[in-house]
C-alpha cells in the first residue's frame, strides 16, 4: 500500500500514462528502440540531476552545473584538438577532475566562508561561462576538428544501448549504493533534515555540503565530455539555462528544496519525465519552443504537489497508538 | 554655584548612567558603514576610469553609461525589499520577456503608446501576483516558485515568438528608452532617481518599511506582533512584478524590438546589485542608499570595461567575482582577525 502511495510510484504511473497517451496516436514512439533512444537522450540530464539531488538534500542549490558542464566540455574538446591521440579514458579522467575542481570551489565557498549557496553558484555560473570565453576566444570547436574516437566512444552500442546510456546507468547504481549504504550518503540526509541534530551526531555539516558540491561538480564534468562528444560541438553558450531543467528534474522527482528529502529513483524518474516530454513534442507536432514553458509549469505543479503530500504526513512515533484511535 | 548646578542636573531614573570613554557619533557610524565603503569603491572606479580612457569624462558618454544600470536598478529597488523580507524573485528577467512580448502583440493589434505602456505594467503586475499567490497562499519556497516561473514566463514568450521578433514600435514609444528629460538626463535616469527616493522613503520612513524588516528578521514574531506577513510579501511580489514591467517598457523602447531572449540573465545582475548594496541575502537588513551606490558601481565597472574594449562575457566574470568577492571578503577578514 505504501509502495503504491509513494511518490516514485505516482511519478512512474504518470510517465506510463504519458507514454500510453502518445502511443494512442503515434505507436512508433513506444517501440523499444525509440524508448532506448529517449533514455539515451536523457542520460546527461539524469547524471546532472543525481548530482544536483545530493546538493539539494543538504539544503543547498547548485546553479553552476550547466556552466561547469560547458567549461569542462570545452577543456576536453580543446585537449582533443591539441593532442588528437590522447586516449578517451584520460580525457574522461580529466573531465571528472575538472568538474570536481569547480564543484569543490563552490563547496569551499559555502563551507569555509558560509556564503549562501545560491549567491555562490549564481556567481560561479557566470565566472565559469566567462572562463570558457577566455579559453576559446569565443571560437567554436566543430566536429571536423574532433578525433573519431572523441565523438565515437559514447556512441558505441552495447546490447542496443549506446555507451552514454550505460554510463548513466552505472552512475545511477553507484549513487544508489552511496546514498543508501554509506555513512557519507546518510550524512547528506542527516545534514538536510536537521543540521543541528546532525552536528550533535558528529556530522560536520559544512563538510558534507562541500562533498555534495564536489559530487555535483564531478558529475557535471563527466556530463560535460559526454555532452560535447554527443553533439560534436563546443562553444561558450552550450547547455545555457540547462541548470533549470536539472533543478526541475530533482523537484519533479520529489526532492524538497528545504533539504533532507529526495531519492535516486525519484530523481531518475523526474529526469525521464522531462526527457519523454522533450522527445515527444516534435513527434506530436508541437513546436520545440513549448519545451521551456512546459518545464516551468512542471516545476510549479511538482512543487505544489510536494508541499501538499508533505504537509499531510506527520511523523508517526507510536504505530500502535495511531491504530488504537 | 557648582553644587547647585549638579543638583539640577537631570538624573536618569534607572540609576547612574555609564558614560563611554568615546562617543560614537552618528557621523563616525556612517563613515564605518557598508555604504560609505561602497561609495569609496565607486569613487575609486570613477577615477580609474577617468585615467584609463580619455573618452570617459564626457557628459554625453556618462549619460549613455547610465543605461548600463537604470533598468536593472529599478527592479533592484523592489528586489531589495523582497530580499530584506526573506524572499527572492528569480523570474524578473522572464517577466520582462513576457511583458515585452505582450506589448509586441498589442502593437501588432494597432494600439498606441499609452496602451502599450499599460500592457507592460499590467502584465508585470499579473506575473508578480502569480508568484506572490504561489508563495503566500500555497506556502511554497519562493526560490523554487520563481525558478519555475522563470521558465514558464519566458517559455510563453518563446511559444508566441519562436525565433521571430516584434519590430516597428510607434515613434513616440521610443521616448521611454531613448528620450531626454533635460540636457543629458535621460528619462530612464530621472525615473531611476525618482524611484530611488520613493523606495528609500517607503523602506526607511513608513510603517510598511518597518514591517518589511520585521518579516525578514523573524516572520513568526512579526505575525505575532500583528503584521500581516502574507500581505506584506504579496505586496512585495506585486511591486517586483510592477518594476519588471516598468523595466520592460524602458528596455523594449530602448531596443525598439522584442525577442524572446530579451534581458536573459538580468536576474543575476539584479541580485548582484542588491547583494553588493549590502542587503543581507538571508533577509532582515539592507538599505536603498546601498543599492543606489551599488547600481553606480556596477554601471561604472561595465562602462569602463566597455571603453577598454573588454567583451561583455568577460565583464560578466567581473560581475560574478564582484558578487562573491563583496560577500567573501568581509567574512574572510573576520576569520583572519579571529585566528
Amino acid at each position: 500500500m505504501s509502495l503504491l502511495k509513494s511518490r516514485e510510484a505516482i511519478l512512474g504511473a504518470a510517465i506510463v500514462a504519458l507514454l500510453v497517451l502518445i502511443a494512442t496516436r503515434f505507436p512508433a514512439f513506444v517501440e523499444p528502440k525509440n524508448l532506448l533512444e529517449v533514455f539515451n537522450d536523457t542520460s546527461p540530464l539524469i547524471i546532472l540531476a543525481l548530482g544536483q539531488m545530493v546538493v539539494i538534500l543538504t539544503r543547498c542549490i547548485d546553479l553552476s552545473v550547466a556552466a561547469n558542464l560547458a567549461l569542462t566540455g570545452m577543456v576536453c574538446a580543446m585537449l582533443n584538438v591539441a593532442w588528437p591521440g590522447m586516449p578517451i579514458g584520460v580525457i574522461m579522467v580529466i573531465a571528472l577532475a575538472c568538474g570536481a575542481l569547480m564543484g569543490a570551489v563552490n563547496g569551499l565557498l559555502v563551507w569555509k566562508l558560509d556564503i549562501p549557496p545560491i549567491v555562490v553558484t549564481l556567481g560561479t555560473m557566470t565566472i565559469y561561462r566567462g572562463i570558457i570565453f577566455l579559453l576559446s576566444g569565443g571560437a567554436w570547436v566543430n566536429s571536423h576538428e574532433m578525433s573519431r574516437a572523441f565523438t565515437g566512444v559514447p556512441r558505441t552500442q552495447i546490447l542496443g544501448l549506446p555507451l552514454l546510456g550505460w554510463i548513466a546507468i552505472v552512475v545511477a547504481l553507484i549513487m544508489a549504493v552511496v546514498m543508501s549504504r554509506t555513512p557519507m550518503g546518510r550524512s547528506f540526509y542527516a545534514t538536510g533534515n536537521n543540521p543541528h541534530a546532525a552536528v550533535y551526531t558528529g556530522i560536520d555539516v559544512g563538510r558534507s555540503q562541500f562533498l555534495a558540491f564536489t559530487i555535483s561538480g564531478t558529475l557535471a564534468g563527466l556530463a560535460g565530455y559526454l555532452w560535447i562528444s554527443r553533439y560534436a560541438v563546443a562553444y561558450v553558450d552550450i547547455a545555457g539555462g540547462f541548470e533549470l531543467d536539472v533543478v526541475a528534474a530533482c523537484v519533479i522527482g520529489g526532492a524538497s528544496i528545504a533539504g533532507g528529502v529526495g531519492t535516486v529513483v525519484g530523481t531518475i524518474l523526474g529526469a525521464l519525465f522531462l526527457g519523454v516530454i522533450k522527445n515527444a513534442l516534435p513527434v506530436i507536432d508541437i513546436s520545440p519552443f513549448w519545451q521551456m514553458a512546459i518545464s516551468g509549469a512542471a516545476i510549479l505543479v511538482a512543487v505544489t504537489f510536494n508541499s501538499r503530500s508533505g504537509r499531510a504526513r506527520g511523523r508517526v512515533i507510536l504505530k500502535s497508538a495511531e491504530h488504537a484511535q | 554655584m557648582s553644587t547647585l548646578s549638579t543638583n539640577h542636573a537631570p538624573r536618569d531614573s534607572a540609576g547612574p548612567r555609564k558614560i563611554p570613554d568615546q562617543l560614537s557619533s552618528p557621523a563616525t557610524k556612517a563613515l564605518k558603514s557598508w555604504e560609505s565603503l561602497l561609495l569609496l569603491v565607486a569613487v575609486a572606479i570613477f577615477l580609474m576610469n577617468a585615467l584609463a580612457s580619455p573618452y570617459f569624462l564626457d557628459a554625453w558618454n556618462l549619460s549613455d553609461a547610465t543605461y548600463n544600470f537604470t533598468e536593472k536598478a529599478m527592479i533592484a529597488f523592489a528586489m531589495a525589499l523582497l530580499i530584506i523580507a526573506g524572499e527572492i524573485d528569480l523570474s524578473v528577467a522572464s517577466i520582462i520577456a513576457l511583458a515585452s512580448t505582450a506589448m509586441g502583440l498589442m502593437m501588432q493589434a494597432g494600439f498606441g503608446t499609452p496602451a502599450l505602456v499599460a500592457t507592460g505594467l499590467v502584465v508585470g503586475l499579473l506575473c508578480g501576483a502569480f508568484n506572490g499567490l504561489l508563495v503566500t497562499r500555497l506556502g511554497l519556497p519562493s526560490i523554487v516558485v520563481t525558478i519555475g516561473t522563470m521558465s514558464l514566463f519566458r517559455g510563453i514568450s518563446y511559444i508566441v515568438l519562436g525565433d521571430g521578433a516584434f519590430r516597428g514600435y510607434p515613434a513616440d514609444f521610443a521616448f521611454f528608452g531613448q528620450g531626454y528629460v533635460f540636457w543629458v538626463f535621460t528619462f530612464e535616469f530621472v525615473l531611476f532617481a525618482v524611484l530611488a527616493v520613493i523606495y528609500a522613503v517607503v523602506l526607511h520612513r513608513t510603517n510598511f518599511g518597518r514591517a518589511v524588516y520585521a518579516v525578514g528578521n523573524n516572520a513568526t514574531a512579526a505575525l505575532f506582533s500583528g503584521i500581516r506577513v502574507g500581505r506584506v510579501k504579496m505586496i512585495l511580489f506585486l511591486l517586483t512584478g510592477l518594476m519588471s514591467g516598468i523595466a520592460a517598457v524602458c528596455l523594449t523602447s530602448r531596443l525598439g524590438s522584442t525577442r524572446p531572449s530579451i534581458g536573459t540573465g538580468m536576474e543575476l545582475e539584479v541580485v548582484t546589485m542588491v547583494v553588493l548594496g549590502g542587503v543581507n541575502i538571508l533577509g532582515g537588513s539592507g538599505s536603498i542608499a546601498g543599492v543606489v551606490i551599488a547600481a553606480f558601481v556596477m554601471g561604472l565597472v561595465t562602462f569602463g570595461l566597455g571603453l577598454l574594449n573588454v567583451p561583455g562575457i568577460v565583464m560578466s566574470i567581473f560581475i560574478g567575482l564582484l558578487l562573491i568577492g563583496v560577500i567573501a571578503l568581509p567574512r574572510l577578514w573576520k576569520k583572519l582577525r579571529r585566528a
